[in-house]
């Protein structure tokens, strides 16, 4: 199994030098992301084989690579096969999705080589047993990822962006890096000695906060986002995909591995930090979302807001396993697996669609776009199959894991400590805010974008995408549907790593009647996916029928956003700005310092009126500009070392010697 | 070892010390080029008494080594690249001697402070030799900071690495191969730093590196 697993990697590795030369050819990126797709669906399938037929092997290899003492180790649990099957899944369809998206790419020597040597990173990070290839991964997959973040290195906006990305990513690794050098201290880098070392309590406090800071940075959790809606939009959409969908929940894994695993049992102050985290990210990021006009940006941001509700979940996990409840535990960590898996899935599946869009209309902003229904309908239908997921709504798959989240939010009651009883209640309140604005985000996504009249030209003249990009966004809208009627299916997959991290297992769901899920007991709570989905179905076809035959038959059209008037332009229509106006003056004022200026001409004047708004990133302002501004200080200080004469330079060494001496002798 | 033996040791490297304080205030290239080859001469003489006291015939050919290429070919060469170069008639002082001097001696007494407290449980004569040698290696950083001319930091330079060679003689067991890739890496210092003082020269009509500073467009 891990054998297999190991040369699929070795054979996306051996690629990324290939894709050097396949760059230059015409035909070069056809072969290429046939081979990322060949490589990830191996991968792809070892691991789901692994995971619902051979969870508790657990076979380990330890190859003669890496530091000389130590060797790289890898192994593939049920945790790892279950982030195998996520990260793999999301290569096979961004790879699907290449082989058409792709041939658009104006330098293909900037992605191709990078493209499968970044996969191969991810790989290696699920698979690593020692922290030197973790953390070697795990650096890897930063540099590749940020390689192609600048690949379209023309505009100023993405050079930015990689300059933002590569700092934080440099100081997650280097949170993650310290954090494994407390835990080696007693044991060694080798997981497995780190696992059977009983590290003390102050020492396991600093290493869960600074996973949190390390993990957390990678997965953009507020307030270390700030890179992640300038990174994940400026590379190419199938990465973009890639990097939401996939590399966020790599580090989800990191954070998962280091906490539930490698660390002792956890204290209930954890959770406590994690669930203040993961709360106001939910709700922050998908506040963010809906002042935003860029379509991937949208999407980058409520990324942040999944990974809010998933951390949630994990905090919830922490929460009652330090309080002895495994039960829960259990029940909220499967919820945060479950999570995982389907924001790979529909943040994918988004993020192709924005893609399919851009290639289409070469547009990423929503107020350029507009009527794509009738242009793309293929697209459409399957962008509006991801939006559903996304606002979790059923029957979709995005409401099982929102769902089973809130269903261990609401046993919180049974907490002893007092804190998690109050805290947990408010996090949960939190939650269900982010999730109904996710649901407005993404009506406004849909509906600006994809509804009314064409906004621009080349919105006017889009034409469908290629039939590659179809069938990758299409089978990832069929996921998304088969994961929200079949859910239990999915849940029991998830048992063994349940079992492993928090030591309990949800109650097994196959084999109940109608393929209903119940998470707790059936007194307290049951969701059928199916008959859900049945009965929309069914009472849709039925009225769409009844109209039909009891009002008229006659297919009739009309212009859209019409209401009776003429209008003369598409700017009348209901434009992204006006959609999410009421939100921003409720929250906008307090979180964004959002200011509305308008700006009425004197009467006769024939200069138009405006309305600006002026919208500022509280956290950038406090938190990020005065880092910034203090480092700039310091290195322009230190800066002049640099031009020093020779002599000035040999006083100095001579000066610093002198000093040891000094040291030495006094 | 007998007392006269361990004096002679002693006032050799003492010698080799003297001799650097010689080199600080030579404010003319030749004089300095000659007090080195004196310094080299030192050295050589104090190696191979080292070798006569400790019974290590290897140490002959270090001491060899110092005399044919520290005290006859480095200055000889230095000479002709002098010459050649026309600065003969150069004179430099960045500090004032006296200055220089004092800064010297606080030095020698430092290295001994230094010596005296790690070295306690060492050989006598190892720790008197690691004192003088500590000495003269700090005194030849003093001379390369305090001089201006490329050439008089070359040759100071090269006292610091004698000091650096007296040290090692003093270590009992120290094998050839260690001091014959030492001397070998002098030269070949000495070569690159000889190429550099003509490239210099070329391109700036002076070996002081004041040009080169100016040529960065600093002011001091």
């Amino acid at each position: 199994m891990i054998a297999v697993a190991l040369w699929s990697v070795a054979v996306l590795l051996a690629l990324a030098p290939a894709g050097v030369v396949l760059s230059t050819r015409p035909r070069g990126s056809l072969i290429l992301y046939g081979g990322c797709l060949i490589a990830t669906s191996t991968l792809c399938v070892t691991a789901l084989t692994d995971l619902l037929y051979f969870p508790h092997l657990a076979p380990s290899v330890t190859l003669p690579i890496g530091l000389p003492w130590l060797g790289a180790h890898f192994r593939l649990d049920a945790l790892s096969a279950f982030f195998l099957v996520v990260v793999n899944l999301g290569g096979v369809a961004a790879s699907l999705f290449a082989l058409g998206y792709g041939q658009h790419e104006d330098s293909p020597g900037r992605v191709l080589p990078f493209y499968p040597a970044y996969l191969a990173a991810m790989n290696v990070v699920v698979l690593a047993n020692d922290a030197f290839s973790f953390l070697v991964a795990w650096e890897f997959m930063s540099l590749t990822s940020w390689a192609m973040v600048v690949s379209h290195h023309r505009e100023a906006e993405n050079v930015r962006a990689g300059y933002v990305y590569l700092l934080m990513a440099s100081f997650g690794t280097l949170a993650l890096l310290l954090a494994f050098g407390l835990l080696a201290s007693g044991a060694g880098y080798d997981f497995d000695a780190i696992r059977a070392s009983h590290p003390s309590a102050a020492l396991t406090g600093m290493v869960v906060i600074l996973v949190l800071l390390g993990a957390g940075s990678k997965a953009g959790l507020v307030p270390l986002h700030a890179w992640l809606p300038l990174a994940h939009p400026a590379a190419p959409s199938h990465v973009s995909g890639l990097m939401s969908g996939v590399m966020t929940k790599v580090a989800v894994y990191g954070f998962v591995r280091i906490v539930f695993d490698l660390l002792p049992e956890p204290v209930w102050w954890w959770s406590m930090v994690v669930l203040l985290v993961g709360g106001p990210t939910a709700t922050l990021g998908v506040l963010y979302a809906l002042m935003q006009r860029d379509i991937k940006r949208v999407l980058a941001y409520s990324t942040i807001e999944n990974i809010g509700i998933i951390f949630t979940g994990l905090g919830l996990a922490l929460a009652f396993k330090a309080e002895g409840l495994d039960w829960v535990a259990a029940l909220a960590f499967t919820a945060a697996m479950l999570h995982v898996f389907n924001h790979a899935l529909f943040k994918s599946l988004l993020f192709f669609g924005a893609g399919a869009v851009l290639g289409a209309t070469g547009e990423r902003d929503m107020e350029k776009l507009g009527g794509l229904i009738h242009r793309m309908p293929k697209t459409a239908f399957a962008v509006l199959v991801g939006c559903v997921a996304i606002s979790a709504l059923p029957p979709f798959n995005g409401f099982v894991s929102e769902w089973l989240t809130f269903q261990a939010i609401l046993l919180s009651p049974q907490l002893p400590n007092w804190g998690l009883k109050l805290i947990i209640p408010a996090v949960g309140g939190l939650l269900a805010l982010a999730a109904a604005f996710a649901a407005a985000c993404f009506v406004k996504l849909y509906g600006i974008s994809f509804l009314g009249r064409p906004r621009s030209d080349v919105a006017a003249s889009a034409h469908e995408t290629d039939r590659f990009s179809l069938a990758a966004m299409f089978a990832l809208a069929v996921l998304c549907l088969v994961a929200g009627i079949l859910p239990g299916l999915f849940i029991d997959a998830l048992a063994p790593v349940s079992k492993a991290m928090v030591g309990n297992v949800m109650p097994y769901q196959t084999g109940l009647d109608w393929l209903t899920i119940v998470p707790i007991a059936e007194s307290r709570s049951s969701y059928n996916g199916l008959l859900v989905f049945l009965f929309a179905a069914l009472s849709g076809m039925a009225a769409a029928s009844a109209i039909h035959r009891l009002a008229s038959d006659r297919l009739r059209r009309a212009p859209a956003w019409d209401c009776g008037y003429p209008d003369p332009s598409p700017t009348i229509q209901y434009s992204a700005s006006s959609f999410s106006q009421p939100i921003r003056r409720v929250f906008g004022s307090v979180i964004f310092a959002a200011r509305e200026i308008g700006e009425m001409p004197p009467p006769l004047s024939p200069s138009p009126a405006r309305l600006t708004v002026d919208m500022r990133d509280l956290i950038w302002d406090a938190l990020y500009a005065p880092i910034a501004k203090v480092i700039g200080v310091a290195t322009e200080r230190i800066n002049m070392l640099q031009f020093f004469t020779i002599r000035r330079y040999l006083t100095l060494v001579f000066a610093a010697l002198i000093v040891l001496l000094l040291v030495v002798a006094l | 070892m007998s007392s006269l033996q361990f004096d002679i040791a002693h006032l050799l490297a003492g010698s080799l010390v003297l001799a650097s304080f010689m080199m600080l205030y030579q404010d003319r290239l030749y004089a300095l080029l000659n007090v080195y080859a004196l310094h080299a001469g030192v050295l050589a003489l104090s190696v191979a008494w080292q070798a006569y006291v400790q019974h290590a015939p290897h140490l002959y050919v270090t001491a060899l080594i110092a005399l044919v290429f520290k005290a006859i070919i480095i200055p000889v060469a230095l000479h002709r690249i002098i010459r050649r170069l026309g600065i003969h008639r150069e004179i430099e002082n960045v500090i004032g001697v006296g200055l220089t001097m004092m800064a010297g001696i606080g030095l020698v007494a430092l290295s001994m402070v230094v010596m005296l407290r790690v070295t306690p449980g060492a050989d006598a004569l190892a720790r008197e030799d690691l004192a003088f040698s500590l000495s003269v290696v700090l005194l030849g950083l003093l001379i390369m900071v305090t001089r201006r001319n490329a050439v008089s930091q070359v040759v100071g330079f090269m006292s610091l690495e004698n000091g650096l060679v007296l040290a090692a003689t003093g270590a009992k067991g120290m094998p050839l191969v260690v001091e014959i890739s030492v001397a070998f890496s002098v030269l070949i210092a000495f070569i690159v730093i000889g190429i550099f003082l003509f490239r210099i020269r070329e391109r700036f009509d002076s070996v002081d590196v004041q040009a080169l500073d100016r040529f960065r467009g600093e002011r001091r």
